[in-house]
């Protein structure tokens, strides 16, 4: 059996006094769809950040495909193959949308820091950048400046971005949030289309999404994972209901 | 169509001029090669020269600050070790090296480039604050040494030369101002086109992305520092031609060509143009060049007018003069530009007797303040009188009041044409 796409190793961040991150262990295998979901303040954006290399751990170990990526920088965990969005939508507000895109691709397709290309005249690169436009149907806003976009259309792209660089661990962060619910359909739709086969983990507070979407769910409170199963059995638990005084998970 | 920031480094996709296209290039080389046919003067040439020279200078800077968002105040540093490096070139010429003339520009690039790479190697670790902060430390730092290290830095007299001690390239040995003119124009033109193609590569796009959200960048796989590092070299190649280019004209380097001063000066230039704009630090260069040479043989308040013209541009005009003929181009498209030509006109008059009565106001007080005792004729826009007498400082304060009261009551209707001839029928400015 091949390594798990991600495995948390008693994972402990604290900021000062305030301990955030207490002790989680969590093992997440390729090609699942997995959710953190947990109350506000639980940390779940602090795991997010520790996985991606935003934060490095106070203690425990975040490991990728079965290699040690505790304490590296954002860009070599991205490298690995890991990408991300953010919860507040994270794009280049001045560049058009297919710049935004094209960035996203740079790296993935070897550029690197190059200054001996002409990037307007890379077909390839332009041709791959139109077909993830088009994949997350913002054909007709290609040349818009992304700052003028809608903010459905901005999630929509940033997803795009986050997606382009071709990473197998696709992680969102509250993908669904501040959206319409019709908008927020659309999305999820997206989601699902373009995160095929890849290991997607995914924050967010839509109940609705996450029982859609998610193969498995992880429940995170106060820094720690009480729960960690399929969405029927995560449904059921008792532990769960407390913690959510028994109110959102009904509703869902 | 609006800029969705109002932030001045990122001005938005308007374009002034469309250098993608080969024509403005021609049109700028052309242009230039024809000028000594024009003003064959060797004042001209000079001016001109100079303005070539804080051309590829203030470009160089604008790689930093409006492509990289790295607001620097040390950037004389590597203009200035390049043009000491070009100096001590040229003096080994002298001494036998062969060296063609028109090839010292590389060097001096060179040399730039290898000081940008040390320094870049931790200055650039920080955006914000930690560079700008840094960059300044470096500009004293060096600045400090330059009197040190007279090995190097000639001390106080600096370090001259012999430009026309190289072998001859085509008969030209550069001791005319007409052969140096041409191999400055020769290098703006190849630096400017360098800097242009720069900015159109993968390593440039990803300079703003990284100016932009850096953080967003990072997890495209991007090393932010890295990314402003290269931006930084590439910075300090080119300002160290200008540099280079700086040896051959003046044949001389002192301590004020490396000197904060003239770190803050780029800045005011590159500002005052524009640095949201590829052609902003030229208009910045040129408009400045002329201030400081033309206006400078008229009066010695140059500087003054200078710095009121940058704290206007700062001040209502946030995008540079550049941004400020951009501006015009989404009601010129829309065909709108009729809208704005009578006020325009309205307020063309009363402008040019604001600026006419408040500069004669300046310089009747300069000159009661700085004339010999019993010199009290003065001379001012042809006209002669005595700067003790009260009238001609009356006239002055009663013009300007009453032409910027005039200015004040015909903004709200410039206002409005504004609003009218930029109107595209959706909300929002």
């Amino acid at each position: 059996m091949s390594a798990p796409a991600i495995e948390l190793r008693n994972l402990e961040k604290s900021f000062g006094l305030a301990k955030i991150i207490q002790g989680v262990n969590l093992s997440i295998e390729k090609g699942e769809r997995h959710a953190i979901i947990g109350p506000n303040g639980a940390g779940k954006s602090t795991l997010f950040n520790l996985i991606t290399g935003k934060y490095t751990p106070t203690a425990g170990q975040v490991l990728m495909h079965g290699e040690d990526v505790s304490g590296m920088k954002p860009f070599q965990i991205n490298r690995k193959g890991l990408s991300r969005s953010f919860q507040i939508t994270n794009i280049f507000h001045n560049m058009t949308v297919f710049e935004n895109v094209r960035c996203g691709l740079l790296w993935s397709m070897g550029y690197k820091y190059s200054f001996w290309h002409m990037i307007n005249g890379q077909k390839a690169l332009t041709e791959k950048a139109d077909e993830i436009i088009e994949q997350i149907n913002l054909t007709s806003r290609r040349n818009m400046v992304a700052g003028a976009l809608a903010y459905a259309e901005q999630r929509a792209l940033e997803i795009g971005i986050t997606i382009a660089g071709g990473a197998d661990i696709i992680m969102l962060d509250e993908p669904c949030a501040g959206m319409s619910h019709s908008e927020t359909e659309l999305i999820v739709d997206l989601i699902r289309k373009v995160t095929e086969g890849k290991t997607l983990i995914i924050v967010e507070h839509d109940m609705g999404v996450i029982f859609d979407l998610a193969d498995k769910i992880s429940v995170l409170v106060y820094g720690e994972i009480i729960e960690s199963d399929t969405p029927e059995a995560v449904r059921a638990s008792v532990a769960v209901k407390e913690a959510y005084l028994g109110t959102t998970l009904e509703d869902a | 169509m609006s800029t969705s920031s109002n932030s001045p480094l990122t001005a938005g996709t308007t374009r002034l001029v469309n250098l993608n296209s080969v024509l403005p290039w021609v049109i700028a080389a052309v242009a230039l090669i024809l000028l000594p046919q024009l003003f064959g003067s060797r004042s001209a040439l000079t001016i001109i020269n100079q303005m070539a020279i804080t051309i590829v200078f203030a470009l160089s800077y604008n790689m930093l600050l409006g492509q990289g968002g790295m607001l620097s105040f040390g950037h004389a540093v590597y203009m200035g070790l390049g043009g000491f490096f070009s100096m001590h070139v040229m003096n080994m010429v002298e001494g036998g090296l062969w060296l063609p003339l028109p090839l010292l520009p590389i060097f001096g690039g060179l040399f730039g480039m290898f000081f940008a790479f040390l320094i870049g190697s931790f200055s650039t670790r920080r955006a914000g604050t930690v560079f700008a902060m840094i960059s300044l430390g470096v500009g004293e730092l060096v600045a400090a040494c330059s009197v040190i290290i007279v090995i190097f830095f000639g001390g106080e007299e600096g370090v001259s030369g012999d430009r026309t001690m190289g072998p001859e390239v085509f008969g030209w040995d550069f001791g005319s101002h007409e052969q140096v003119y041409y191999l400055t124009i020769f290098w703006l033109l190849i630096a400017a086109l360098g800097m242009f193609l720069y900015s159109r590569t993968p390593i440039g796009r990803i300079a703003n992305a990284v100016r932009d959200n850096e953080e967003r960048a990072e997890f495209l796989g991007y090393s932010q520092r890295n990314v402003r590092w290269m931006s930084f070299i590439a910075s300090g190649f080119f300002a160290g031609i200008a540099g280079a280019l700086f040896a051959i004209n003046y044949e001389i380097l002192t301590e004020e060509n490396l000197n904060l001063a003239t770190s803050g000066t780029i800045l005011l230039v590159t500002f005052l143009g524009g640095v949201g704009f590829f052609v902003g630090p030229i208009v910045g260069a040129i408009v400045f060049t002329l201030l400081q040479t033309v206006l400078g043989l008229y009066t010695e308040l140059w500087g003054l007018y200078l710095g009121i013209l940058f704290l206007a541009t700062v001040m209502f005009f946030p995008f540079g003069l550049t941004g400020l003929i951009a501006m015009h181009i989404a009601p010129w498209k829309m065909g709108k530009i009729g809208h704005l030509v009578v006020p325009y006109a309205m307020l063309f008059f009363p402008a040019v007797l604001a600026i006419l009565s408040g500069a004669a106001f300046m310089e009747i007080l300069f000159h009661i303040r700085e004339a010999g005792v019993g010199d009290s004729e003065m001379s001012l826009y042809g006209i002669t009188f005595d700067s003790h007498a009260i009238w001609p400082m009356a006239t002055a304060i009663v013009v300007f009041v009453v032409s910027v009261f005039i200015i004040n009551r015909l903004s709200a209707r410039v206002k409005a044409a504004w609003d009218e001839a930029t109107h595209t029928g959706r909300a929002g400015s």
